[in-house]
């Protein structure tokens, strides 16, 4: 067995250890791991090209900015934090834990596409989650608020993860089914998409009490920053 | 019939016209290779599938090595100032919500409607990616929407979106480029020779080392590759069926879903998962990189421990 591509798994340890640039590191360990699996420099660059053009939905996200651009120029997210902050019983917490919830019952549903990143975190969730936070502890500083925006994709992401398994449609459900059949072992979707849920239970158990413990310590958080730079910025 | 090379073509465009803007943008020290970036990226996704993959894989190291070799830089953006905006805000008030949340809706209603619709017996949409071919397309509507609702200039929402885009940088196309190693690694055997180690090295005999090989290896996997998918055929041909369903008799069902799901604990705890952890990042403009990782190490990890032991406990039930 050919032991040397794994020199390609050892530079993107180091890599990301040393913190080097990603993409610099994504373009080295490729071009190690095949040459030392003895592909060719041709080879590896036409597997390199149809890769690129395969996944090239993978940057379609970007389709999301220019409405976000003409929506943001026009107070999207001033309104986000106005409309939240009349809503004085959503605490940045309950808005949070609100957001995991439906976005794991949607995901179980097979609703992927009803949340995202692009399309629902930066126009709706952040702009809201910071404006109750700012409705509850007064106005808040740029380290906060890059927690909140932090936590409020960290969200998105745990919601959809450990929801869209349940989906006995989804790609990984089908995947598992179709390794195991491959392999002599007949199984239905059902059957495997049913176990996802004491995990799914379990995934809203801990995040939300992370939730909790990281919403009470906010207006602390808020105090000490604020009193840390002086003066309105 | 629409198909993804339509949305693709869309993209592009829109890529040229972000390229033509940054070229022009005389704040950017950079502009000329922030330009040729997301120029070369447009053509990439216009002409994409008629370049010969040997010079599209060219293409794709030379547009990552622009961003790689600190190629791009943010410039100048007209902005509109809080006031405005406020002012804005008050006039449009909850209709402002609206086409943000066409996106969404209109993906999922494309996602789900539009697959089974027939016009004189061709299929509207292609049945292949119609979740992506439907973003695309909810975004073409919410944006006309938006422009006919808000007033806004088409130019000046581009360069809102460049803006925004220019800010997330690299960090665009490493997702695509994180592909193109999964498969690259899929051919040099990677996963099946760190396979061979771990089951060499370990005492599966024991059940429980076995669950943990799979469990961990999962995470470790997800980890190197970005994410779980590639990672599950690996190790479950390679630990899960051989040693625990034969040897040791464990339930198929629950040990697929578990180790699954264990996999998706490292999915949000590695960089490698640039579309989920660096893009938003990116997105949402933090000045950490990592920041949504940190925020998201602290119930990966406890969730990993559950998994694994629900593993332990639901597949000899």
């Amino acid at each position: 067995m050919n032991y040397w591509p794994l020199l390609g798994v050892l530079i993107i340890v180091i890599g990301f250890m040393k913190r080097w640039n990603p993409v610099l590191v994504v373009i080295l360990a490729g071009a190690t791991a095949g040459l030392a699996a003895g592909m060719s420099p041709a080879q590896l660059l036409t597997e390199t090209g149809e890769g690129f053009t395969k996944n090239r939905y993978l940057a379609i996200f970007i389709l999301t900015l220019p409405v976000l651009g003409a929506l943001e120029r026009s107070g999207l997210r001033e309104q986000a934090q106005t409309w939240i902050s009349s809503k004085k019983s959503l605490t940045a917490g309950h808005l949070l834990t609100l957001y995991l919830a439906v976005r794991q019952l949607t995901s179980a549903l097979g609703l992927m596409s009803l949340g995202g990143q692009a399309q629902t975190v930066r126009p709706l969730l952040a702009p809201m989650v910071e404006g109750s936070a700012q409705a509850e502890h007064g106005s808040i500083g740029p380290k906060v608020r890059e927690q909140l925006r932090a936590f409020s994709a960290a969200t998105d992401n745990v919601g959809l993860f450990f929801g869209e398994d349940i989906f006995i449609a989804f790609g990984a459900v089908l995947l598992m089914q179709g390794i195991y059949a491959d392999n002599g072992i007949a199984l239905e979707p059902t059957e495997i998409a049913l176990w996802g849920i004491p995990t799914a239970i379990a995934a809203f158990l801990i995040h939300s009490f992370r939730i909790r413990r990281f919403a009470r310590k906010l207006g602390q958080a808020v105090k000490q920053e604020n009193s840390a730079t002086p003066g309105p910025c | 019939m629409l198909t993804l090379n339509h949305i693709y073509v869309v993209a592009g465009i829109f890529l040229l016209y972000i390229a033509w803007q940054g070229w022009r943008d005389q704040g950017n020290p950079k502009r000329m290779t922030t330009a040729a970036f997301w120029g070369l990226l447009a053509v990439a996704f216009l002409f994409g599938d008629s370049i010969p993959p040997v010079y599209m894989g060219a293409l794709a190291i030379v547009i990552g090595l622009l961003a790689a070799g600190g190629g791009l830089a943010t410039g100048s953006y007209p902005v509109v100032s809080q006031q405005v905006r406020e002012e804005k805000a008050a006039l449009l008030k909850g209709r402002l919500f609206i086409p943000a949340l066409m996106i969404p809706v209109f993906t999922l209603l494309g996602t789900v409607g539009l697959k089974h619709v027939t016009i004189s017996g061709h299929a509207l949409i292609s049945s292949e990616n119609t979740t992506v071919i439907s973003l695309g397309l909810a975004c073409i509507i919410a944006f006309v929407f938006a422009l006919a609702m808000t007033r806004v200039k088409i130019a000046d929402a581009i360069q809102s979106a460049r803006s925004i885009l220019d800010a997330i940088g690299w960090a665009a196309i490493l997702p695509l480029l994180l592909a193109v190693l999964g498969g690259i690694f899929n051919k040099a055997g990677i996963g099946n020779v760190l396979a061979e180690l771990l089951t060499t090295a370990l005492p599966l005999q024991y059940p429980w080392v076995a669950v943990l090989a799979y469990g961990l290896g999962m995470v470790a996997f997800a980890m190197i590759m970005g994410n779980a998918f590639a990672a599950f055929p690996v190790l479950t041909i390679g630990i899960a069926l051989p040693i625990l369903v034969q040897q040791h008799g464990a339930n198929p069902a629950p040990l697929a879903a578990l180790g699954m799901l264990t996999g998706y604990c490292g999915t949000l705890m590695t960089p490698m998962a640039a579309n989920y952890n660096i893009v938003p990042a990116a997105l949402l403009e933090l000045s950490n990189k990592n920041a949504v990782i940190h925020a998201q190490i602290m119930t990966a990890l406890p969730l990993m421990a559950c998994n694994i032991i629900l593993m332990y406990w639901l597949i000899f039930l």
